[in-house]
């Protein structure tokens, strides 16, 4: 297989941040940490999606008189929606960790901690 | 021993991924395999796969010259009003679990540069914000990076003025008046055409700026509602008691 000049290291990106978020989530037990491995996950799937719809020469779908290749405007359409709810997923895990700051007095997870 | 057992999934993911990703995902062309476009207006059924047909037909069909926007706004809206629900259910979310009756304002005072700065700035990210989501059917960006840039303007005040604080009761009226406004265009189109947030506005020229039919009207709403929405988290996340 030919892979374009972008695509491979585009791939290695994904695998690495996705492998960096699993370690985080596994090894970790701060709970901010779990969060902060949980959105560079979510990066790696954004990073992912765009690079499939990726075309070898094309540039952003925006029509242009130079231009007369594009890339799939249909994954960064999706990517657009999935950062804005990242966004709010990331919003109300932060104010979940302010209440269990203020009922525990840490961040770490132990069992039997309150949320 | 979890950190080492970490390393280990961690590595043996990375060698799968990279191992599936060479393999199996296809890319390189938006010709693909499936030449099957079906046309939701009048069901008629057309040799081009989805993605060449977005590139081609988006100026003619919806007036648009950025074909992102029109795939978010239009040919499917109605998966963006549903994004904007969710975030709408995670401001409302912070602000019921952040609730307190004696709010703290920060105590500490910020430095001369962030305060002086942060006026200057204040306005240019405000004209940025409104620039970006009323252009979005033109330039790259839209209602969401729009009001993220306005919201970014707010924070830099909150993190510089400790007594700043932005009216809750006016933020809730613009986010409630735009999200409103959104679905009525949507029902308008459900009434003057065949369809839910179906473009009813004469299309127009496209590349200039009064085109794209319903497009800068949607983008404007969602504009304005993102940022009010983002502004409110951020003040709720500033006024917590430690």
């Amino acid at each position: 297989m030919n892979f374009a000049a972008l695509t491979l290291p585009c791939y290695i990106t994904v695998a690495a941040l996705l492998s960096i978020g699993l370690y985080g989530v596994i090894s970790k037990s701060n709970l901010m940490k779990i969060f902060i491995s949980l959105s560079i996950m979510e990066t790696g799937v954004n990073l992912l999606l765009i690079t499939i719809g990726y075309i070898p020469g094309g540039t952003a779908p925006i029509e242009n008189a130079n231009f007369a290749k594009y890339v799939d405007p249909l994954p960064q359409a999706l990517v657009l929606t999935a950062i804005v709810i990242g966004l709010s997923v990331t919003a109300l895990a932060i104010a979940v960790l302010i209440s269990y700051y203020q009922k525990n007095g840490t961040l770490e997870y132990k069992e039997g901690m309150k949320w | 021993m979890r950190r080492y057992a970490g390393i280990a999934v961690a590595l043996l993911f990375f060698a799968f991924s990279i191992s599936i990703f060479i393999q199996l995902i296809p890319y390189d062309s938006y010709e693909g395999s499936a030449y099957h476009y079906k046309n939701p207006i009048n069901g008629s059924v057309a040799n081009e796969s989805v993605p060449s047909h977005y590139i081609k037909e988006t100026r003619n069909e919806t007036g648009a010259v950025n074909a992102v926007t029109a795939i978010v706004v239009e040919y499917r809206g109605f998966d963006t009003l549903g994004e904007v629900t969710v975030l709408f259910t995670a401001a409302t979310g912070v602000s019921f679990l952040l609730y307190q009756l004696h709010k703290k304002m920060q105590r500490r005072e910020a430095n001369l540069i962030t305060k002086e700065g942060s006026k200057i700035v204040l306005p240019f990210a405000l004209l940025t914000g409104a620039y970006i989501f009323i252009h979005g059917h033109l330039t790259p960006g839209g209602g969401f990076p729009g009001g993220s840039v306005i919201a970014s303007g707010f924070l830099l005040m909150l993190l510089a003025y400790p007594k700043f604080f932005v009216n809750e009761k006016r933020l809730s009226y613009i986010e409630s008046i735009s999200g409103s406004i959104f679905v009525i265009i949507g029902l308008l189109g459900l009434l003057l055409a065949t369809s839910f947030l179906q473009n009813f506005i004469p299309v127009g020229k496209p590349g200039y700026l009064f085109s794209a039919g319903i497009i800068p009207l949607i983008y404007i709403a969602i504009g304005f509602k993102v940022g009010s929405e983002l502004s409110s988290i951020v003040q709720k996340l500033k006024e917590v008691e430690e």
